[in-house]
């Protein structure tokens, strides 16, 4: 147990990247002081601690703060090397897949899924979808190849891209419902659909993604705050 | 370690260059391919299927792409002077500037130099210089963004030290000034001529000379992305 060293996550409950931190922590069994931000009204401490881009999550370990959600889940895995689980794995070469795929979630998968729910124009929404296509049917092969046969892209035991993956869970879950689309449709990526339940069954990971209603209903609010902007806009 | 070392590239690319100096940092002997990207190859094509880019690291079996995994890759994988920091706190500090510099210089700042749009571009600029401003104040006055050696920030921002003088060249504005960026323009000098850098920087006037030749595709490149 970490409890000695000082651990302080600043984040926003409904946040991917945030919860990205947050799983991390859990999987290696850290305790931390959680702050929950107002993101209409930062705190002189976000401010302070990111102020290139005055976003969550941050993490401060004893007064250093660590930014972008990446990064903060390596630091974790290399600052507490001797703790529970290693996320990266040791060797250099399977390093550096987790890598390309994390940056592949990031640089590809996720701008597509914004595309398809917030693109402006019938036609972007619809090169949003084509291009999640494309996206969820390279990680599934990312997966396979990975995971050889294993429950996690980590392999035994979950990993760096299945944290980095981990981290857009409540949304995915969320997706149904608010877009009647499962992203990982176990009918087109069987592995995929798969690993999303076993992940977030994972003791260290269910009581930690935030629960689906309230992502749905921040989504709504925000889809008629968006609307009535709209509307007016025209008037 | 005999394992065969061989780098995908594309002349001019500053991507390549980044995994090719990392390499001659380390002293790892190399065979370099260079691509013709409107003409890629089967072997391009095999080994980066996911996004068909250069640059592509071959070591033995093994392939690595995207240019900031392969540069970490190839300080892990080989001996030789260390790219990144010992210790977590500076390597987490080390990879969000890397990590800023590929968000905000790739193609936002590639944009403020081709946009057709005078007010957009005029847009982007103003906001690329604000993050040139933050990355001055990163050097501090140290030699290097790693400190005393060139590192992976040095090495990710190479474009900058580089590329971009043969932009405004090319495009006829000046963007990194003496007067506003002395301390990046003087880091600029020093990682140019740094000799295990220069075995691998592509000559200035044939990049002056190809991206001369590229303007109106440049252009219409920026100006198709921008929408």
């Amino acid at each position: 147990m970490a409890g000695a060293e000082d651990l302080k996550l600043l984040g926003m409950w409904a946040s991917p990247f945030v919860l990205r931190a947050k799983l991390a922590l859990s999987l290696k069994g850290l305790n931390y002081e959680y702050v929950e931000e107002d993101l209409k009204n930062k705190s002189e401490l976000l401010l302070k601690s990111n102020p290139v881009h005055n976003k969550v999550p941050v993490l401060i370990h004893n007064g250093k703060p660590v930014c972008e959600s990446t990064v903060i889940v390596q630091y974790i895995d290399e600052a507490f090397a001797g703790t529970g689980l290693s996320l990266l794995p040791s060797d250099p070469y399977e390093r550096a897949l987790a890598r390309f795929w994390a940056a592949y979630i990031d640089d590809k998968l996720l701008p597509s899924w914004t595309k398809t729910s917030r693109g402006s124009t019938e036609e972007e929404r619809a090169e949003g979808k084509e291009q999640s296509a494309v996206a969820v049917e390279n990680l599934e092969g990312a997966l396979r190849e990975c995971s050889k046969g294993k429950p996690f892209f980590g392999g035994d035991n979950p990993g760096y891209v299945d944290v980095i993956l981990g981290g857009l869970l409540g949304w995915v879950r969320a997706s149904e419902e608010l877009y009647g689309i499962n992203p990982f449709d176990p009918a087109k990526t069987p592995l995929l659909a798969a690993w999303a339940e076993r992940f977030g069954a994972l003791e260290a990971v269910d009581p930690v993604i935030p629960e689906v209603n309230k992502l749905v209903e921040v989504a709504k609010m925000m889809q008629a705050k968006l609307a009535a902007e709209a509307a007016g806009a025209s008037n | 370690m005999g394992e065969t070392v061989k780098l995908i590239g594309a002349f001019g690319s500053g991507f390549a260059h980044r995994a090719e100096v990392a390499l001659r940092f380390k002293g790892v002997p190399y065979e370099l391919i260079l691509e013709d990207l409107r003409n890629k190859s089967e072997l391009l094509l095999k080994h980066n299927p996911v996004h068909k880019l250069v640059p592509v690291l071959l070591h033995g079996d093994r392939s690595v792409c995207e240019s900031l995994v392969i540069v970490e890759y190839i300080d892990e994988a080989f001996d030789g002077p260390r790219l990144l920091p010992a210790d977590p706190y500076e390597r987490a500090v080390a990879r969000f500037w890397a990590h800023f510099i590929d968000q905000k210089f790739a193609k936002p700042f590639w944009m403020s130099f081709w946009l057709t749009d005078e007010e957009a571009r005029r847009r982007i600029l103003t906001e690329a210089k604000q993050n040139l401003s933050l990355l001055e104040a990163q050097l501090e006055g140290k030699p290097f963004f790693g400190g005393d050696s060139i590192g992976l920030v040095d090495i990710a921002a190479c474009a900058l030290a580089h590329w971009v003088g043969v932009f405004e060249e090319v495009c006829g504005v000046a963007v990194l000034t003496d007067e506003e960026y002395p301390e990046l323009c003087e880091w600029a000098k020093r990682y140019i001529n740094d000799e295990t850098v220069k075995q691998c920087l592509p000559s200035r006037g044939e990049l002056v000379a190809i991206f001369s030749s590229c303007k109106e595709m440049f252009r219409a490149i920026a100006d198709s992305q921008h929408k």
